[in-house]
């Protein structure tokens, strides 16, 4: 398949944001990205002519934002409206191996519909994690530095050099990555066992450091994870903030290169897809 | 087509379904051992308004549900799948709710 024949369905609720970015991302490298409503893939108050249907699409991106107020939790009403009528389709969807990103609300939605960790088979009946409010319990908005620990499970990020750190801005109040208290060790050991863990926050030196280089205490400083098959990835920062090297703010002060740090995971996933279909 | 409507009229006489309006008042709270940035910082701020006395701040959401049931175990039974499906993240949360007749 060819870059442009991918289509990409950029997902909207009341709330989402940088849906713009997400889509200009796709565009950019050439693919076919589509500015979909949610009620269009549920075929709820919209024509026939504009509804959707999920299996048309390559990849399904699920920006940030704070959909619905993010009432009861953030992310949870999104994840409710699409589990009404979407769990199986996408479930289905997953199972084949197409692509699916959230990005901060995005990560947020995902976990909260169960696809994320994913380590009860595709999509799990309750959470299995939390997306919970910031140490600080403030929003926290800054450039957050971020080390890729994946082994090329990922299918969003195998572009990325081993151990490389990108620049990607955080922008979130409730990005701490929590797993039940009695398993939390157990999960994490079987994350990093299945290869899900694809990002961790960093100081610049590198290590792991506390707040303010990891912005909302998640421990073991998790900023991504992925599903154990690859194609499901979550990341509370935002790398469609940061396609161009001008969007970064260090860009006058000596930069190499034209791109931004954040391409490289729309570019992964663009040539996975191609690969496969 | 007659038969059809008798049919629906004895169903209607013989239903034993009454429904009742229920109310369900939900408390969400985080469980033991999940820290709770919002009430420490509300803490904070009483201690600074000259609240010495406060020891500790814990927070919780409330939600006040009407439904209709038939009786109070299967009005008992769907505010439990109410908060699993949505109000609660089973990860975090606990929840524990009262349940009335709606005067």
């Amino acid at each position: 398949m060819k870059p442009g024949e991918v289509k990409v369905c950029v997902l909207r609720i009341e709330g989402t944001n940088c849906e713009t970015e997400s889509f200009q991302a796709f565009e950019r490298l050439g693919a076919k990205p589509e500015m979909v409503h949610l009620k269009q893939l549920l075929g709820q108050d919209v024509r026939d002519s504009e509804r959707r249907n999920l299996m048309d699409y390559h990849i399904l991106m699920i920006p940030g934002g704070f959909s619905s107020g993010d009432y009861v939790r953030a992310g949870a009403i999104f994840a409710a409206r699409m589990k009404s009528k979407l769990a199986a389709p996408l479930a289905e969807y997953i199972r084949e191996g197409r692509a699916v990103l959230g990005v901060c609300n995005g990560f947020q939605v995902l976990v909260e519909m169960g696809f994320l960790p994913g380590l009860e088979g595709v999509m799990s009946q309750t959470p299995d994690a939390v997306l919970t409010t910031n140490d600080s319990s403030r929003f926290e908005c800054r450039p957050t530095l971020l080390k890729y620990e994946n082994n090329y499970n990922c299918i969003f990020t195998h572009k990325i050099k081993s151990g490389q750190v990108l620049l990607i801005p955080s922008a979130h109040a409730e990005g701490k990555l929590l797993f039940p208290q009695d398993r939390a060790d157990a999960i994490h050991k079987q994350l990093e066992d299945n290869d899900q863990i694809v990002f961790r926050y960093v100081s610049p030196d590198g290590d792991y450091a506390g707040y303010p280089w990891n912005p909302n205490g998640s421990p073991r400083n998790i900023a991504g994870i992925c599903n154990p098959s690859g194609n499901v990835m979550g990341m509370m920062p935002h790398p469609e903030r940061v396609f161009h090297r001008f969007t970064h703010p260090d860009w006058t002060r000596g930069f190499s290169s034209e791109l931004g740090d954040g391409r490289v995971i729309f570019e992964s996933v663009l040539e996975s897809v191609t690969k496969r279909f | 087509m007659v038969i059809g409507m008798i049919n629906v009229l004895i169903r209607i006489v013989l239903s034993p379904a009454v429904v009742e309006m229920f109310v369900a008042d939900i408390r969400i709270k985080l469980k033991k051992g999940v820290a709770d940035p919002e009430g420490k910082n509300t803490r904070k701020a009483l201690e600074l308004l000259g609240f010495s006395e406060v020891a500790d701040v814990k927070t919780s959401k409330f939600f006040s549900i009407r439904l209709d049931a038939q009786d109070e175990a299967s009005a008992k039974a769907a505010v439990d799948r109410i908060c699993l499906a949505l109000l609660a993240n089973p990860v975090i949360n606990e929840y524990s709710f009262e349940l009335r007749r709606e005067a």
